[in-house]
């Protein structure tokens, strides 16, 4: 039902854990489809995505795409991160099953969640 | 890797007894039980005699009994038959909130039909009160549906008492015994009811075959048409070898019955005293009204998709009632209806049991259970009090 990649992230996801020193932390989902994601970064003043972290309620595929998208993101500008779209997370893991397309693929929303959180602290 | 099976409910493995009774009949004796000749006759023959032996096993009549391809077809016949049948009578049927789907989806298409429909909910336990049932009846209600057992959480329905109540008021009642017949003594002349099903691959007889128990002068519309097979209730060309392998395996499963229960009870009350034990556990289903297999638990804060695969990982199947695992958005219809939260519906575990169990495995489960936990939780965002 998974690929191998999914499995991996799932059995050794990347960056597990809470960002202590975030400036930006997001969260999506809701626990009545039960899918919770929240990714914590660490923006520095270059603008670029020094540290993630990721905390996640979910099945399988919630885990692996929170894990996935912390490996894509990290070292990279929030200008360029925010391109990344929630397909292309699950392309990277190698495709996810139909019915985990919409429920559980949500780390790029989770992430832009985060991205506009730091905004917003930036500007206070 | 150890490789231990807790999915009894989902199904379980042939066993060689019913499988050994199966061979002749995919080989030499492929003859067409309608055929007139030989081939046909020695065939309805031994047909016939499974009908007679699965009838002693259940103890009731051998017109009673018609061989169907499974427990959601029975439970279709018996459903659609009566509405059909008794449409000029009265329109309205009861059900619970906890139903296998074959019978709660086949209760609301006739609702869609114009048929009344009542869905009877149930205590936190998943049982069904029988007052809620006396205060649902009248004169319109034609068929009262309400299942033996739950395959999810194991709470086993107060069945006499609720079809004593339908028989007052003139209604039929059929139970869905596929979790209970050749698990529980299920003594149908006691029970009382009209209609009941049961299927072979929860026994460990073969998939595709299963039955409907319909009390002698009860009457059933045909939903399916086609020859005179199973007095037309079932048209169709018998499923010969499958019948074969459910008698056999029904047969033993009753006899066995006694044994089995003693030996699951042990074995799921250590289990449950086990994982419960464990932080923020909590059993779901009735404490003792319960099948003798079945343990079901809710792990607060963790997810029941990803203790599925965490223990698939470790050699362990089991199952769960998250929305992940149900196949839609929502988890299990049976955790909702017992007014669990969203929360500990997602994080259901349902380990059932089976003949070859052994405690070794129980204490393998106990074993790698608080490392997988503690493991999803310390990802999870979700706190303790949230």
């Amino acid at each position: 039902m998974y690929s191998e990649k999914v499995m991996d992230h799932f059995q050794n996801p990347r960056n597990v854990g809470v960002l202590e020193d975030a400036n930006g932390i997001g969260e999506v989902g809701n626990m009545r489809c039960g899918d919770i994601m929240k990714l914590y970064i660490k923006v520095g003043d270059n603008e670029i995505i020094e540290d993630i972290k990721f905390q996640t309620f979910g099945c399988g595929a919630a885990i692996a795409t929170s894990s996935m998208i912390t490996e894509i993101v990290k070292g990279m500008s929030i200008a360029e991160a925010e391109k990344v779209s929630n397909r292309q997370v699950a392309e990277e893991l190698d495709g996810l099953p139909p019915a985990k397309m919409h429920c559980s693929n949500l780390a790029a929303d989770a992430l832009r969640a985060a991205i506009a959180n730091y905004r917003e602290n930036k500007q206070r | 890797m150890r490789s231990i099976y807790l999915d009894h409910a989902a199904t379980t493995p042939l066993r060689q007894e019913a499988y050994e009774a199966m061979i002749p009949y995919l080989t030499e004796s492929f003859g067409n039980p309608s055929s007139i000749h030989a081939f046909g006759r020695k065939v309805r023959k031994d047909l016939e005699d499974a009908r007679e032996r699965v009838a002693n096993a259940l103890k009731v009549q051998p017109r009673e009994i018609f061989f169907t391809g499974g427990g959601t077809e029975a439970d279709n016949i018996a459903i659609l038959g009566v509405a059909a049948r008794l449409k000029d009578k009265g329109r309205h049927i009861i059900t619970s909130a906890v139903e296998h789907h074959a019978v709660l989806h086949t209760c609301e298409a006739l609702e869609k039909q114009g048929y009344a429909l009542t869905v009877l909910p149930v205590d936190k336990y998943g049982m069904v009160t029988p007052a809620d049932l006396e205060k649902a009846i009248g004169a319109e209600t034609i068929l009262v549906s309400i299942m033996h057992a739950n395959n999810e959480v194991g709470t086993v329905q107060p069945i006499k008492e609720l079809a004593a109540i339908a028989h007052e008021r003139g209604a039929l009642f059929h139970t869905d015994a596929v979790q209970t017949v050749g698990n529980i003594p299920v003594d149908i002349e006691d029970l009382g009811v009209d209609l009941l099903s049961a299927s072979a691959h929860k026994i460990y007889g073969p998939k595709g075959v299963g039955l409907l128990y319909v009390r002698k002068g009860t009457k059933l519309a045909n939903i399916a048409y086609g020859g005179a097979q199973e007095r037309s209730i079932r048209p169709g060309t018998e499923n010969v070898a499958g019948i074969m392998g459910f008698a056999r395996a029904l047969e033993l499963a009753v006899a066995e019955q006694p044994e089995t229960s003693r030996h699951l009870t042990v074995l799921r009350d250590k289990l449950i005293k086990g994982l419960t034990a464990l932080p923020d556990v909590c059993l779901n289903g009735h404490p003792q009204q319960r099948l003798p297999g079945n343990a079901n638990v809710s792990v607060e804060r963790v997810e029941g998709e990803s203790l599925i695969l965490s223990l698939d990982m470790a050699g362990i199947a089991v199952s769960s009632g998250s929305a992940c695992t149900s196949g839609s958005l929502e988890p299990s219809h049976v955790l909702m209806a017992m007014g669990l939260s969203h929360q500990r519906a997602h994080g259901s575990l349902r380990f059932t049991l089976g003949k070859s169990t052994s405690a070794e495995d129980i204490d393998y489960v106990l074993e790698v259970m608080p490392g997988i936990i503690e493991r999803l939780r310390q990802m999870s965002p979700v706190q303790s009090g949230r």
